[in-house]
């Protein structure tokens, strides 16, 4: 029988519990079909959270129940050598990272841990979970040479919105068998199934990094480089542009409109990889380097919005597009709005932090993506905003009328009665 | 293997459908007469073949359209079809469906250095992509064996890999959008030059769905930079067992190369007779590893490679001298399922994965299934990620070889699931594995992927028949049990 704490429990200190009226804390599958069971049948739906790390995510959530599935956690099966991890959806991501880097293995998408940008202090609040890391698809700065989160996510086990126990996927890296629901459950902010087990691939960690950093460089320049860099048969495995403006805010003391480029792998390639990107990149600029240390260091803090956290008051919103068009975006957007930006992803990522717009200037950002011909294509997600601008305008890039059908139906097909995180990501939904 | 019954009332109807069909797609676009539907039979599981009612080739995205929501409309089945090269029968006609050849869509529309992707139309071959931008420096990575002919289309729908996807990913890995066309005529767009989604994933759930969600009409593809350069080693070993602990031992080592691919002896003497690649004869299994990259890291990784290899009880190591030792290495890898067509009248290729760690004991299990069947087997295994391809050979026209081929097959593949692997690696389920899924996902598993299909095809009219073993109602599916006036767990405590 799964545990069942009443309001305001002191077992869970770390997050607020929002008013909600009543808390099942499953510790099996079982368990947790009969806890989404007891809400269907009484009609009460569920919050879905493990660590609480992403509650500030999507839009917030009032609702009657909450669905902890903080227990159901521990690594299950780890098998270095066929690249593959099985635990139990709840387990922090740190407890994985640890075991992976003993036997000299990582997550190579970079789960982020965003509780600083949110001001929860990290030693004391929920952690980071892998299911949550899949759920909601976070990955850091290696997404443009390996992968999202959602390209490392090999199967579940887990209970729907229909009470059901199912699974989907396999605990081998190469699988096509039936549909890939992995991709369905990625990035589905638990509104469609709440996970119980996952298995994950995993990839040898480089045995060196280094990053080569770029000064004094201009936006438009930054484009130029970023792309050259990302063309060239180096193997980038990370490209971030930081503009002045955002790095006179003190977090990088003595840097001014940087660009970094990550390498990773052995010593002698990577040796090899530095000195041409530097003979490539560095003609017209001054060059720098950080050595193995300074690197991890460096791209934890990229990985982890160090360099918008703090900006207390701001919306942070994570914007996608071509990566030709990231500077330019950027530009429309700081000329409407008062904002800062920077770049990850070789600048196929915009992050800018907006104030004192009435709606966190989502209008100003959308029409910048759809661009004067009203033809450009990516989205823009809001990361961080209070819980009144996240309930009034869309958090999640609004879609066409039939994918938003098509997604109302996919979301009826796996949770009929509106059970999980319903609201979550659309209003009503 | 049965199929769904055709619809009497659909076959009756046959000469209205074609003529809507023409005047949709005017011209030679519609294929009536059998001589001409003769080619479109069978895929390249060749075991099955069966004529469709009509065959049409639309060239535009709105004729596309038209064509499935005139079928949506009338209630008539439609089969998607890229080249035919599936192994799985997933292109397998249906006497009472619209055969829809994408054949015509094979414009490459845009190459965009700039962002690194290019969009094509879903009728482009997977290698004239590689071919357009080589030049330019890049490449498109998943590279299946039939990349010459196969199909980009094909390749979403069925997330093809290749040799070279331990490193680079499959299909799923390396897409970046796609436009498509729903069963209802519905036309939509996934993802963009950009990454990630908006919202749910429905790029990544039609990559690999197999021609049941939605027709694709154009892709965009990643291009990555070419490796500067790439060398292969040809690695003999006296037993396989041998070679799969030093495949383990590169992995272990923190190296992941581009490609790493195995033949057993009946598979190396096939190859070897055919195109003399210079393989080791007196060996009982053949590594291939390939790694690319800049020559620092290439011959740095050789080095070791070849060490741990030596440790492993090698007894012929040969890195690649140039790039055409190299290729040379390759063509016998590639030239492998020819080859052992030579040596057998038929040959029946599975597709399973398994953990790498249960390699040895499968095999052995192969061994003795073979001799209880009296079907002679050669095995090539995408080693790097356990993929397996047993070759069974076989002769069709002995008697009932053709049924202890495909009852060997499907005991290979529950073998494969039982000591934890999966059904199919990189060629499907289709109809070949369709009435094997049961011993992968239960009921409930299966309810929730057609649920899935439910959303997208309401009426279950695309490509029928394939992947589910059974085929249930959307609404009867839709259904939630729970009793009016009774709770279905009585003995949980409320409040």
């Amino acid at each position: 029988m799964f545990t069942l704490v009443g309001c305001r429990s002191r077992i869970y200190p770390v997050f607020e519990l929002n008013g909600a009226m009543s808390r099942a804390a499953p510790g099996d599958l079982a368990e947790l079909r009969d806890a989404v069971g007891e809400a269907i049948a009484v009609e009460e739906p569920l919050e879905v959270v493990a660590g609480g790390s992403k509650r500030g995510l999507g839009r917030p959530l009032q609702l009657p129940r909450t669905l902890d599935l903080s227990r159901l956690a521990g690594i299950r099966d780890y098998q270095p050598a066929e690249l593959v991890l099985t635990a139990g959806a709840a387990t922090p991501i740190e407890e994985i990272e640890t075991v992976l880097a003993g036997a000299g293995q990582m997550l190579a998408f970079e789960p982020p841990d965003w509780r600083a940008l949110f001001g929860w202090p990290t030693t004391t609040s929920g952690h980071p979970s892998l299911g949550g890391v899949l759920a909601c698809n976070l990955s850091g700065p290696r997404r443009i040479k390996a992968g999202a989160a959602r390209d490392h996510f090999l199967g579940f086990r887990g209970v729907s919105g229909r009470g059901e126990i199912f699974k989907a996927g396999g605990k081998v890296v190469k699988n096509v068998t039936g549909y890939d629901l992995c991709k369905l459950i990625a990035g589905s902010y638990g509104t469609l199934a709440a996970l119980e087990e996952v298995t994950i691939k995993v990839l040898p960690r480089p045995e060196t990094v280094s990053t080569v950093f770029l000064c004094r460089i201009g936006a438009a320049t930054a484009v130029h480089k970023l792309g050259q860099a990302l063309a060239s048969p180096h193997e980038i495995s990370g490209a971030v542009y930081i503009p002045a403006l955002i790095t006179d805010f003190a977090w990088l003391p003595g840097a001014n409109a940087i660009l970094a480029l990550r390498l990773e792998g052995p010593a002698p390639s990577v040796a090899f990889r530095r000195e041409r990107l530097l003979i490539e990149m560095g003609s017209e600029c001054e060059a720098g380097l950080l050595d193995h240390e300074a690197s991890v260091t460096f791209w934890h803090a990229i990985r982890d919005l160090a360099v918008v956290s703090g900006l207390d008051g701001r919306s942070v919103w994570r914007i996608s597009v071509a990566p030709s068009r990231g500077v330019e975006l950027a530009d429309t957007i700081a000329h409407g709005l008062d904002a800062v930006w920077y770049l990850d992803w070789g600048g196929g990522l915009v992050w800018a932090a907006v104030a004192g717009a009435d709606d966190g200037g989502a209008a100003a950002i959308r029409a910048a993506i759809r661009g004067a011909d009203g033809r450009g294509t990516g989205h823009a997600t809001l990361i961080k905003g209070s819980p009144e601008l996240r309930q009034s305008i869309p958090v999640f890039e609004p879609q066409t009328p039939p994918l938003a059908a098509l997604a109302r139906r996919i979301k009826d097909a796996f949770d009929p009665r509106g059970i999980l995180n319903p609201g979550r990501m659309i209003k009503g939904s | 293997m049965r199929m769904p019954e055709p619809d009497p009332a659909t076959v009756a109807q046959r000469a209205e459908i074609i003529a809507a069909l023409q005047s949709i797609v005017p011209g030679e676009g519609v294929v009536v007469s059998e001589a001409e539907r003769r080619a479109y039979e069978s895929d390249g599981l060749t075991a099955y073949r069966q004529l469709p009612l009509v065959v049409v080739l639309p060239s535009t995205v709105e004729q596309v359209a038209a064509v499935l929501r005139f079928c949506g409309e009338r209630g008539v089945k439609v089969v998607p079809r890229g080249a035919g090269t599936s192994l799985s029968g997933g292109a397998l006609p249906l006497a009472d469906g619209v055969l829809l050849g994408m054949a015509k869509f094979n414009r490459i529309l845009e190459v965009d250095y700039e962002n690194r992707c290019a969009v094509v139309q879903p009728g482009v071959p997977n290698l004239a992509i590689t071919k357009a931008v080589e030049d330019a420096g890049f490449f498109y990575a998943p590279d299946p064996s039939s990349q010459i002919a196969c199909t980009i289309g094909g390749n979403v729908a069925e997330n093809s890999g290749g040799v070279h996807c331990l490193k680079y990913g499959l299909t799923t890995n390396n897409i970046l959008g796609i436009e498509m066309v729903l069963m209802d005529g519905e036309i939509v767009r996934l993802g963009g030059k950009y990454l990630d989604a908006e919202h749910y994933d429905l790029l990544g759930v039609m990559t690999g769905s197999e021609g049941l969600l939605g027709v694709v009409t154009e892709v965009t593809v990643r291009l990555l930079p070419k490796p500067t350069m790439a060398r292969a080693l040809l690695i003999g070993f006296p037993t396989t067992d041998d070679s799969a602990n030093c495949v383990t031992a590169v992995i272990a080592a923190g190296i992941i190369p581009a490609g790493m691919e195995m033949m057993d002896r009946p598979a190396i003497h096939a190859a070897e007779a055919f195109v003399r690649a210079g393989y080791p004869l007196d060996v009982e299994a053949l590594l291939i590893i390939e790694l690319d990259g800049p020559p620092a890291e290439v011959d740095d990784l050789i080095g070791r490679v070849e060490e741990i290899a030596r440790k492993h009880k090698a007894t012929a190591i040969r890195p690649s001298r140039d790039e055409a030792e190299r290729l040379a290495f390759w063509s016998g890898r590639k030239a492998a399922f020819p080859a052992v067509g030579r040596i057998s009248p038929d040959y029946y290729c599975m597709d399973g994965t398994i953990p790498r760690a249960r390699l040895a004991e499968v095999l052995g299990r192969t061994r003795s299934l073979s001799e209880r069947y009296g079907l002679a087997v050669a095995n090539v295994f995408h080693a790097g990620d356990g993929n397996l391809h047993p070759l069974i050979l076989y002769d069709a026209n002995k008697p009932d070889e053709v049924e202890r081929a495909e009852a060997f097959g499907a005991d290979l593949l529950r073998l494969c699931v039982e000591v934890g692997g999966v059904l199919t690696g990189e060629h499907g389920v289709g109809v070949e594995k369709r009435d094997l899924m049961g011993t992968m996902f239960d009921e409930t598993d299966l309810a929730h992927q057609q649920r899935l299909k439910c959303a997208f095809d309401p009426d279950g009219l695309l490509n029928p028949g394939k992947v589910f073993p059974q085929l249930h109602r959307c609404a009867e599916l839709g259904r939630l049990h729970v009793h009016a006036g009774r709770l279905p767990f009585p003995d949980l405590p409320r409040f």
